[in-house]
Parts: C-alpha cells; sequence; structure tokens
C-alpha cells in the first residue's frame, strides 16, 4: 500500500511554548491528485506546509516520501526529493528581475562565471512552459500582484516536482488567471504530481478537489473523498458545529440618501460612475480585480484624487476631501490589504482598535488621553466583533489572519458612523470568523447606517447584498435589485459586452 | 507597463525642450541624481577655478580619489544588503596604526630585510581590518542586531583601540621603501595606488555581475526571508558583505599610510558619512537591494571633485562639511523621488 503513496506522515506534530500547532496528523498523498487542506485559520495547515516543504521542522513524528523515512532540515532539502511548495507570502524580491528569481540559488554559470544569456532563456523558457504571459527581464517590482504570483508558481514549479504545495494560490487571481492556473493543475495530476492545495474557496473543491482532509486546532478530523462530501458537511467538520447558515438575513428596511457618487472620473481609473447608498440598505459592488470599484470608494473616501463629477454625503458636498474630514462626516473605509494599510502591526489589538478614536472620544480635558475609556471602549469593540479578551492585548502581528480583521473591524466600531465601505472584508479569512463579521454587517445596517461591501467573492455578494452594481474597466456596467441579484446576472456584467459578442 | 517605458513614450511629436526633458527624466530614473549633480559641479568649478580641468588637476583628482573608491565599494557591498557600515573608518585607522607599528618595531631589529618587514606590517594590518569586518558579520548575521548598533560600538572599540596603542601619537619610523612603493610608486606609467584600485574594482565589478554571490547579496537586501526560502544562507552571505567592506577599507587604509608615511589613529575620521555619501549619491538603495559598481566609482569620484573643486576656489574646510552634509541629503532626497518613479507603491 505503501507504493501507493508519494508522500505520508505519521504522527507528525509540531509544538510551540504552550500552542500544539499541529498535534500528531498522519496526512498521505497519492501521485496525480489534489488533495485540499481546509479548515480555519490556526488549524495547523500552514503549520503542516511548512513542515513538508522543510521550512520548518517537526517537534515528532516522521514524513515519509514514496514509503522512505526522510528529514528536512531546510527547503533545499525538501526540493531535492521533488517537494516544492509556493507559500501565500511571497517569496519574490522585488528588485531583482523576474530571470533572477527564477534562477535564485542555481544560477547557470560556465567556467565559474554567471551565464546571463542562459538565465534568460531558461527563465523565459519555464514561463512560456505554463502559459503566463510575462517578461522574464521585466522587474518584478513592476508586475501587478496576480503576475508575481504566476512567477511565484513558476519558481515553485522548477526542476523536478513530484509535490507541489499550493498556498491559497488563486487569493489574489482574477477569474481568468484562476482557469488558467486550474487548467494547469489538470495537466500536472496528468504527469503525476501530487498537489496539495490549501483554499478556503468552496467552488474551487469543488473544481479541483480529490480528496479533502480537515484541520482543526492542530489536529486531523478526517479525510474525506470531495465528490461524496457536501459543502455543508465540509463546513460543520472544518467549525465542530453546525452553522446553519454562514450567511445572516439582513432586513430591507431603505431609508435616506447617505452616499450620492455623481459622473465621478479618478486619475486612479474611474469612469463616470455614478452610485447611491441609502440608510438600512447594504450595497455590493462586484467586479474583477482592478475594475474600479475599490479605487471609486477611495477617491470618494479622500484617500485618492477625484478628477470630474460630484460625490454627496448625506447632502453634503464631500467631492474634495481626505481621510480626516470624512471620518469626522460619519464615513468609514476598511481598507483591503489589513497588513499594510489597516493595522498597525506592532501595537496589540486594543491599541490598534482605539488608534482613530485618540483624537476624538477618548481625548480628555487639556488633551489627556483617557486610559480607563479606551481599555472599555476597546473591550466593547472587541466582543462584537467576537474578538476574544485575551487577544485584546496581544500584538496584533503575531494574531492569526482571522483575528487581524476582527480587530480590523473593531475599528470602526468606536465611533456610531453613517456610512460603512467594506472592502474584501473577508480576504484570506476562514468560515466561523466570515459569519461573525457577517453578523456585524447585519447589525450596523439594522441600526440605520449605510453599509457598501466591495468584493470579489461572489457569494458574499449573492447573500448580502439588497443591491448590487457590477464594474468593469472603470465603468459601471449595471445595477441589480434583490432577487436580480444572482449568479449569472452578475457574470454577465462582468466581462465587457463586446468581448462576450467577440 | 513599466515606469521606464511610460517616461520614454512619445505622446506627441514633442518639441525639444520637452525632448531634452525626457531625457533627463529617463537618465535619472536609470541612473540617479550622480550625472546631473556631475555636470553641475564641473560647470561651476570649471568655470570658477581654470586649473580644474587641467590634465594635471583631474590625474591628481584620480590619484585622491582611489582611498574613497575603495571605501565606498565595500560601503556598497554592505549597502545592497539592506545595511551600512559605520565603522570603515575605524578600520582604515586601526589598520594603519598596526600595520606602522609592526613595520616600526620589526624595521628596527630587522634593518636589511624591508621587503619581508613590509610584507608582515601589510598583513597585520590586514589582518586587523579582517578582525573588525568578522566582529560586525558575527554581531549582525548571527546575533541579529542592528548595522547601526553594532558597526557604531565597533567603530568606538576601534577608534579607542587604535588610540590606545599609539597613545595619540602618530607612528613614525616606517620602512621608506613602504612609501615609495604604495605611496608614491609607478607601475606601468600608472600610479600604484591607482592599480591596486582598479584590480579591486574589476574584483568587485566580477564579484557583483558574473558571479551568483553578486545576486545573492542583491537578494539578502530585496527580500531576506525569500532569500533564505530560495536556499541562499543570508548569514553567509551578510557575514561576506561585512568581511569584504572591512578588506577594502583595510587596503585603503593601508595605501593612505604609505601616502602620508606615519600611522594615524585620525586616518578616516570622515570616511563613513563619505562612502556612504558616495553610494547614495551613485543610486545605492538604503533600503537595500539596489547598487551598481561603476557608478559607486563615480560617486567617490563627484565627492572628491567637489572637494578638490573647493579646495581650488578657497572654500573652508568647516564650510566643506557643510556642502557634503547637504549633498549626501540631496541625494537621498532624490533617491526617493526615484524609487517612487521605480517601484510603484503596493496597493
Amino acid at each position: 500500500m505503501n507504493d501507493f503513496h508519494l508522500l505520508h506522515t505519521e504522527g507528525l506534530s509540531r509544538f510551540y511554548p504552550g500552542v500544539r500547532a499541529l498535534d500528531s496528523v498522519d496526512f498521505d498523498l497519492a501521485a496525480g491528485e489534489v488533495h485540499v487542506l481546509f479548515g480555519e485559520n490556526g488549524a495547523g495547515k500552514s503549520t503542516l506546509i511548512s513542515l513538508l516543504a522543510g521550512a520548518n521542522t517537526p517537534s515528532a513524528g516522521q514524513i515519509h516520501v514514496r514509503g522512505a523515512p526522510l528529514q528536512f532540515t531546510n527547503v533545499q532539502d525538501a526540493r531535492q526529493e521533488g517537494i516544492s511548495a509556493v507559500f501565500q507570502e511571497f517569496s519574490l524580491i522585488p528588485t531583482l528581475s523576474v530571470a533572477q528569481n527564477l534562477c535564485l540559488g542555481e544560477e547557470p554559470v560556465q567556467h565559474g562565471l554567471l551565464d546571463k544569456v542562459a538565465l534568460l532563456q531558461r527563465a523565459q523558457r519555464s514561463l512560456d512552459e505554463l502559459g503566463f504571459e510575462i517578461d522574464a527581464s521585466a522587474l518584478v517590482a513592476t508586475l501587478s500582484r496576480a503576475q508575481q504570483q504566476m512567477v511565484e508558481i513558476a519558481k515553485g514549479l522548477r526542476g523536478q516536482v513530484s509535490v507541489l504545495i499550493l498556498d491559497e494560490p488563486t487569493a489574489s487571481l482574477t477569474e481568468r488567471e484562476t482557469t488558467k492556473l486550474f487548467a494547469l493543475i489538470r495537466r500536472l495530476k496528468t504527469q503525476g504530481v501530487g498537489i496539495v492545495y490549501i483554499s478556503h474557496r468552496m467552488q474551487e473543491i469543488n473544481q479541483i478537489a480529490d480528496r479533502v482532509t480537515v484541520l482543526r486546532d492542530g489536529k486531523k478530523v478526517c479525510t474525506v473523498k470531495a465528490a461524496d462530501t457536501s459543502h455543508d458537511q465540509l463546513i460543520s467538520l472544518m467549525s465542530g458545529r453546525t452553522i446553519e447558515k454562514i450567511y445572516p438575513h439582513i432586513e430591507y428596511r431603505p431609508g435616506e440618501l447617505v452616499l450620492d457618487i455623481q459622473q465621478v472620473s479618478t486619475p486612479s481609473g474611474v469612469h463616470n460612475a455614478s452610485i447611491t447608498v441609502r440608510r438600512g440598505e447594504v450595497v455590493g459592488l462586484a467586479g474583477l480585480v482592478g475594475c474600479g470599484k475599490s479605487e471609486l470608494l477611495r477617491a470618494a473616501y479622500g484617500l485618492d484624487a477625484v478628477s470630474s463629477g460630484k460625490v454627496f454625503l448625506k447632502g453634503q458636498d464631500h467631492t474634495r476631501t481626505n481621510p480626516t474630514k470624512s471620518l469626522k462626516a460619519g464615513y468609514f473605509y476598511l481598507p483591503p490589504d489589513r497588513k499594510s494599510e489597516g493595522l498597525v502591526l506592532g501595537f496589540c489589538s486594543a491599541a490598534n482598535i482605539t488608534l482613530s478614536a485618540l483624537s476624538g472620544p477618548l481625548r480628555g480635558l487639556s488633551g489627556w488621553l483617557r486610559k480607563k475609556d479606551a481599555q472599555s471602549m476597546a473591550s466593547a469593540a472587541g466582543e462584537q466583533v467576537e474578538l476574544s479578551h485575551r487577544n485584546l492585548g496581544k500584538t496584533v502581528g503575531l494574531l492569526s489572519g482571522g483575528n487581524q480583521q476582527k480587530a480590523l473591524f473593531a475599528k470602526g466600531l468606536t465611533r456610531a458612523m453613517d456610512l460603512y465601505v467594506f472592502d474584501e472584508p473577508t480576504v484570506g479569512v476562514d468560515v466561523g470568523t466570515r459569519s461573525a463579521l457577517y453578523k456585524v454587517i447585519k447589525q450596523l445596517c439594522e441600526s440605520g447606517a449605510a453599509v457598501v461591501l466591495i468584493s470579489s467573492d461572489l457569494p458574499e455578494i449573492l447573500h448580502l447584498a439588497h443591491r448590487a452594481y457590477v464594474m468593469y474597466g472603470g465603468e459601471v456596467m449595471g445595477e441589480l435589485q434583490g432577487p436580480e441579484i444572482t449568479e449569472g446576472g452578475l457574470l454577465n456584467l462582468f466581462f465587457d459586452a463586446k468581448e462576450t459578442l467577440a | 507597463m513599466t515606469t521606464q517605458n511610460a517616461v520614454a513614450l512619445p505622446t506627441a511629436p514633442p518639441t525639444l525642450p520637452q525632448r531634452a526633458m525626457q531625457v533627463a527624466l529617463r537618465l535619472f530614473v536609470q541612473l540617479g541624481v550622480l550625472p546631473f549633480m556631475l555636470a553641475l559641479a564641473v560647470l561651476v568649478f570649471g568655470s570658477l577655478s581654470d586649473p580644474f580641468l587641467s590634465t594635471q588637476n583631474l590625474m591628481n583628482l584620480l590619484r585622491q580619489s582611489v582611498y574613497l573608491i575603495l571605501v565606498s565599494m565595500g560601503q556598497m557591498l554592505v549597502l545592497v544588503t539592506g545595511g551600512f557600515d559605520l565603522s570603515v573608518g575605524t578600520t582604515m585607522a586601526l589598520t594603519s596604526v598596526i600595520s606602522a607599528l609592526v613595520m616600526q618595531t620589526l624595521g628596527s631589529s630587522l634593518p636589511d630585510m624591508a621587503g619581508l618587514v613590509i610584507v608582515l606590517g601589510c598583513t597585520a594590518g590586514l589582518i586587523a581590518g579582517l578582525t573588525v569586518g568578522l566582529l560586525n558579520g558575527l554581531g549582525i548575521a548571527w546575533a541579529g542586531v542592528s548595522p547601526f548598533i553594532v558597526t557604531m560600538g565597533v567603530q568606538s572599540i576601534g577608534f579607542g583601540a587604535a588610540l590606545y596603542l599609539t597613545g595619540g601619537v602618530p607612528v613614525n619610523g616606517l620602512p621608506p621603501a613602504f612609501s615609495d612603493l604604495f605611496g608614491f610608486g609607478n607601475v606601468l606609467g600608472l600610479p600604484l595606488p591607482v592599480l591596486v584600485t582598479a584590480l579591486c574594482v574589476a574584483a568587485i565589478y566580477l564579484l557583483m555581475n558574473r558571479l551568483p554571490t553578486g545576486t545573492y547579496l542583491l537578494a539578502v537586501g530585496g527580500n531576506a526571508k525569500a532569500a533564505a526560502l530560495s536556499g541562499i544562507a543570508t548569514r553567509k552571505v551578510l557575514l561576506m558583505a561585512y568581511i569584504f567592506c572591512a578588506v577594502l577599507a583595510s587596503i585603503s587604509g593601508l595605501l593612505l599610510t604609505a601616502r602620508v608615511e606615519t600611522g594615524e589613529a585620525n586616518l578616516g575620521g570622515t570616511v563613513a558619512l563619505e562612502s556612504i555619501a558616495a553610494c547614495v549619491i551613485a543610486g545605492v538603495s538604503l533600503r537595500g537591494g539596489i547598487g551598481r559598481v561603476p557608478n559607486v566609482v563615480m560617486g567617490a569620484i563627484f565627492i572628491n571633485l567637489v572637494q578638490n573643486g573647493m579646495n581650488l576656489t578657497n572654500v573652508g574646510s568647516y564650510l566643506q562639511m557643510v556642502v557634503l552634509g547637504l549633498l549626501l541629503i540631496i541625494a537621498v532626497v532624490a533617491d526617493q523621488f526615484r524609487q517612487r518613479m521605480i517601484l510603484p507603491s503596493p496597493t
């Protein structure tokens, strides 16, 4: 039976002081299968793949490759055995060219000197073979995130690869690029490559998974065949509780107009976009990555410039503004990238939550800080987003992605706002955290705030939005209301009309 | 797609000033602020002082520049890894004092064997430099302390040691052959210091451009974690950068000792600032990952050119310090703009 396994582990564990990140996990991977690792953030998926890839060493247990017990002390050891990983954190060097990155550590050398021509050729060939349209001589820093992701995958596939580990590879890809990646995965399968795949997206499991291993709290719950298991079963296995519905029902009680964007164009690529948002409604904004949905509301918030058109907030002209003024006027914007724009990673959660309130409600007589109020404010906001109390005092940078996102959400809850704009609020967040965050959105909307939900995750728009706009190429392509919001209806507007005809 | 293309793309038939503007912009993006500062300096000093552009003065300038060129190349190796070395001056001083003391002592007991004395003296000086580099490298790569603290500490240790060894008095009595050769000697019609420097420049150029090690240095500075995941021994690379830097400073120290014919603890007092300025003006990124050898050589020559020009136009040494500091800051500010043009901000 062991011949069947390309890779298997016995009792694989990794302990940190006070934490069992991975606890006695038996995992196996067959040649030519896609094995999905499924679990909430902090369930041990990342720990498991870091052990398999040699980026980390196990505290106990054994990894077998083709039946032989092996020990990896670094990534290079694992690569020698044909195990290659594409981690979620980008491992490219922005100041080097694509070719230099692809050959890093394995540069072609002739007579002891670098062979620059061979370097470029080898890199370009590997990109071409994968069907990625990227110039190997380009500087990595000039590539888009999706292109960088493709280079990352190309780097993972260099040399003889028999096991490929992919950690949420589609997080920054568009639908079309995802399709390309899945075609590649299918091709690799036929070549007998075993693929370990981490994803939070249910649709992806349907599309490519053969088997799914569910992890919870560092332990393996079970391994199931993807074809025999429903989404609901997977979710209840993962969270250990039955989530009847991840998406809550939000009452639709539209009130007065809060945000009125009229014919706005921006230097960041939005053309003549108009949208309206009322109190008591959740307005979805859908579209491909880079379609301008994020740029439009960033411009309205004052992060980017508006070149023409008007923005009205609660009837007042709000066209030329800045974030400080917007916050004062009751406009909250939750940025999509929690690490670079949302949180001060070195601060604890509580300090992050109260940061924007320091100049407002927390400023006492003669400018002194009200420390006690700050504490109670942080714990109240933390409670609302289900951020456990012990995480409030912890440094945000050390928390899991889901808990970081909760802290980011809590920032918006320290004072009542009229308009909440959530930009990709659940990227890289597990289902448990999602449902907690959706509850917050429900509560905000039903208490009379206006909510805009910018999302590349279709189900999110389908289930939560009362009205939805779809953008493409910087323009608003259409507006859907209530029952019109269906997958087909949205997707029809996703691509340019001309393109669909052609 | 890239910023460079965007800059180079002609939109309408450009007028002459527009075209000049585009060329200037492209030059700025590719080479940094150096060509502009160099042109300005040559223009200003050339018009203010007649002898400035004479062959004699330019040869002089090159001879004066070699000491800073050597140190700046070492500084570049460290800067591209994302660090810096404040102890380069101390390395020069320690090398100078120790090599001079060894030559002085051996010279009086072995008066007939000048060659051996010189070789032993230089070796002792280089070992001193190597030790400084090892200390820096171990502190930064293995202990993980910030380059600022380690090299500042080592700079104090080295300077103190050099003063202690000499009692603050210059070390005299070096073998005359030492200065005749390494200070004023000519080989193949070129001053020996220039020749030694040219060899070092060629070696470092080879290292940076034609050996995998050069890419590793840039990779560690560009993204240390990614470099480690790509199987690069980042600690070894860092250690090597600091050792190379110290050895280059040490060679510079030996050549300067030969030039001034004494071992001095005060040698290289301003060289840390000057070498960092030379690198930054030459477009080496303070965040690591970017740096080119020929540009750094030009940067070091530029610093000396400004000093030489100011000497010829009778600008006092106090004011020269002000100008040097200003140049450094202007270069860093310009580098910020350039970085923004090359690397689009992460969105």
